[in-house]
């Protein structure tokens, strides 16, 4: 590795330098940090829906993209995942740090992760978490991985939604919010970690451009909104 | 695939020719590009504020390249805080070689996520040349590989093959003789094929949607999960990606985040979006490395005029709205970058050495720029390469060239109005055999035919402008000119 770590820093310096021979020409009055905060953000920042409409809207985004959509209370959501679970005939579902005890339905195998090996979860049946921010015009839900900030939105690390075929996703009402930057803006906290955006089950179009649902994600994405 | 740094082997309109003759790639192409611009369609024009993201777009875009070098080394100083290495590479060469040392591995295997980066420095040669395996996982990618055939689309690179080609294709190198030709059976294949391929592989390499210089973060977006495969279950990920990838801040990602994909695949959102930073114990490779690749970025750069080429985010929009591209798919181009961000990109990252043809390869149309998520105006950035082109020839050449000539003597003519009715009255004369019963001029004689091998040609009317408003104002003096 010792050229590679030799040419590497020639090749650092050589290009900032070539970089600085161009920009460093032109006006840069301004700090970068100004000159950031300077640009123009005429875009929508906030929603205009209430809540009951930001629901809707997440509900018909979702359906689109092929995910089934519940509702349930508080004291509901126990039985709508028995039902959900029931129905979808799986057993051995992966459990997030997020996912609270007191949602879990009596009957059912549910699995902690505990540095389980792929295999191990290749062999479960599907992954139960919580939602970090629901965006509705986009209907994505954004699952925030590691405990950084609090270990109420830690959905586990990454390899429990995607190796699982099944993915049910459980959304406090009070997560959803109407746009993208909405989304930003609450995400920000947990910048440093990783995050995943989910729009639907995975999919392709490679093939004459024919929408086709699940490829190498979970297959079958149920949400639960949770009022 | 032959990098962009290597002489194109033809010229676009000789590479188009028997492309425009195929008339199940055209039909292929044509049906492909129909469809993604008919959901671009309908999700830009649910957003009220399409054109204000799309100024926030170039706004950032334009920020991040005058502050470049500053975001470059906050990004490498945050990437390496969170665990990872940052390497950098002049060109195509050093990026290669950087790669094919951290990818050596007992398996003599690497998984890949699409990646026009990766195609740009023609990492897989590389790895093949090393005798490495690599697997691309992205399906489109794996149409490609498995049929040892070339992209010719940014964001669906195997648009110009149907579903019997991809099933004769699979059926053989899969060795599945009873695959079926629905979509769906074919999409299954591949994600049997690929799993194993996924739980077993231990280095895995990427190109880069963002590098966000505040965080040190990457993002991938993504459909299928073969990205997040890629990026979560190998031991080491080695990202490759061009300098200009940079955003200042994590919250830029707003801006990007709704232009990308519904100007790229006309989703509202896609499937995947993953955001890391560094390495995190017990979650993803616990071994990361970054390529920092410049490869005559810096040169594209140093061009003010055509500098916000480096705006572009890979959404592939302008090629599916280019009348060109839809005629001819993207093969026609000879270089990785195809439509008209090829036509722009190509020969300056070439340093106009090779790729002359592509400024030409373009009516002018302008549905690139109005379809761009970030603004390049890349009808203006055609006509300056264009200029540039020409001033690259030898002077005499130059001097010489018929068009030159031919617009000194339009100039000679323009400036004189008694010898723009002179050539007016001789022209009506010299057209009259060529002039079809139709109506047009189909086919000029000599050096002229070249205009009409490709377009008919309306003639000059029996009255001009001119004369008509002359009859009928006669009071009105001769035009002030001349």
């Amino acid at each position: 590795m010792t050229d590679v770590h030799g040419a590497a820093s020639s090749a650092r310096s050589e290009i900032l330098s070539r970089i600085r021979s161009i920009t460093g020409s032109g006006p840069q009055a301004e700090s970068p940090r100004e000159a950031w905060q300077a640009i123009p953000r005429l875009y929508r920042q906030h929603g205009t829906l209430d809540s009951a409409q930001c629901i809707e809207l997440l509900e018909d985004r979702l359906r689109d993209y092929g995910a089934r959509v519940h509702h349930a209370g508080p004291s509901e959501i126990p039985r709508t995942i028995a039902m959900i679970l029931a129905e979808r005939e799986k057993q051995r579902i992966l459990l997030s740090p997020a996912v609270s005890a007191s949602w879990l339905p009596d009957g059912f195998p549910f699995v902690a992760d505990a540095a389980l090996s792929y295999q191990a979860l290749d062999a479960c049946d599907g992954v139960l978490t919580g939602c970090t921010v629901a965006i509705a015009t986009t209907g994505t839900l954004v699952l925030c991985h590691g405990a950084g900030v609090d270990a109420e939105h830690d959905q586990g690390r990454r390899a429990l939604t995607l190796i699982p075929d099944y993915h049910l996703c459980i959304v406090a009402r009070s997560a959803v919010v109407q746009t993208v930057p909405e989304a930003m803006h609450l995400l920000e906290p947990y910048s440093g970690q990783p995050i995943t955006f989910i729009s639907g089950p995975s999919a392709t179009a490679d093939i004459e451009m024919t929408r086709i649902q699940g490829v190498h994600g979970p297959r079958i994405l149920d949400v639960v909104i949770a009022e | 695939m032959a990098p962009v740094t290597e002489h194109a082997a033809q010229d676009f309109p000789t590479a188009a020719l028997p492309l425009l003759h195929n008339a199940q790639l055209r039909s292929n192409v044509r049906h492909a590009t129909d469809v993604i611009q008919g959901k671009r369609f309908r999700v830009v024009h649910e957003m009220p504020d399409w054109q204000l993201l799309r100024d926030a777009g170039q706004r950032i875009r334009q920020h991040a390249l005058e502050y470049l070098d500053g975001y470059l080394e906050q990004f490498e100083h945050h990437c390496i805080a969170a665990g990872g290495h940052v390497h950098w590479a002049r060109d195509a060469a050093e990026a290669n070689r950087i790669v094919l040392q951290l990818a050596r591995n007992e398996t003599g295997r690497v998984i890949k996520i699409k990646s026009m980066t990766t195609e740009e420095i023609g990492l897989n040669r590389a790895l093949e040349a090393a005798g490495m395996q690599p697997i691309e996982t992205d399906l489109a990618e794996l149409i490609v590989q498995l049929g040892h055939d070339k992209p010719s689309h940014i964001v669906v690179p195997a648009l110009h093959k149907n579903r019997h080609e991809i099933r004769e294709l699979f059926a053989r190198t899969m060795n599945l003789p009873e695959l079926g030709d629905r979509p769906e059976d074919l999409t299954e294949a591949a994600r049997v094929y690929l799993r194993q391929q996924f739980l077993t592989t231990p280095i895995a390499v990427s190109g880069a949607n963002f590098l966000i210089a505040e965080t040190g973060g990457v993002c991938i977006v993504e459909s299928e999960g073969n990205g997040r495969m890629c990026l979560t279950l190998p031991q080491k990920l080695i990202t490759i990606a061009g300098i200009d990838k940079i955003l200042p801040r994590f919250r830029d990602l707003e801006v990007f985040l709704q232009l990308l994909p519904r100007s790229a695949t006309g989703e509202r959102m896609n499937p995947y979006n993953s955001l890391w930073t560094g390495v995190r114990p017990g979650d993803g490779p616990q071994e990361f490395h970054v390529v920092l690749l410049d490869n005559r970025r810096t040169e594209v750069l140093r061009d003010p005029e055509s500098r916000e080429t480096l705006h572009c985010i890979r959404c592939g929009a302008c090629q599916n709205a280019c009348p060109v591209y839809r005629q001819t798919g993207g093969h026609a181009y000879n270089s990785v970058y195809a439509g008209p961000i090829g036509a722009i990109l190509s020969p300056q990252l070439a340093l106009m050495k090779s790729s002359q043809s592509l400024p030409y390869a373009s009516s002018l149309c302008g549905a690139c720029y109005e379809v761009c998520p970030v603004k390049i105006n890349i009808p203006e950035i055609l006509i300056h390469l264009r200029g540039r082109v020409v001033e690259g020839q030898p002077k005499l050449i130059r001097a010489l060239h018929p068009e030159a000539v031919a617009m000194r003597a339009m100039q000679w003519i323009f400036l004189s109005q008694t010898r723009l009715k002179l050539a007016q009255w001789l022209g009506r004369i010299a057209q009259r055999p060529f002039i079809r019963r139709s109506g047009w001029i189909e086919k000029l004689p000599g050096i002229l035919g070249g205009w009409t091998r490709t377009r008919d040609l309306r003639p000059l009317p029996e009255q001009s402008f001119r004369a008509w408003f002359q009859k009928h104002n006669p009071s009105s003096a001769e035009a002030p000119h001349d």
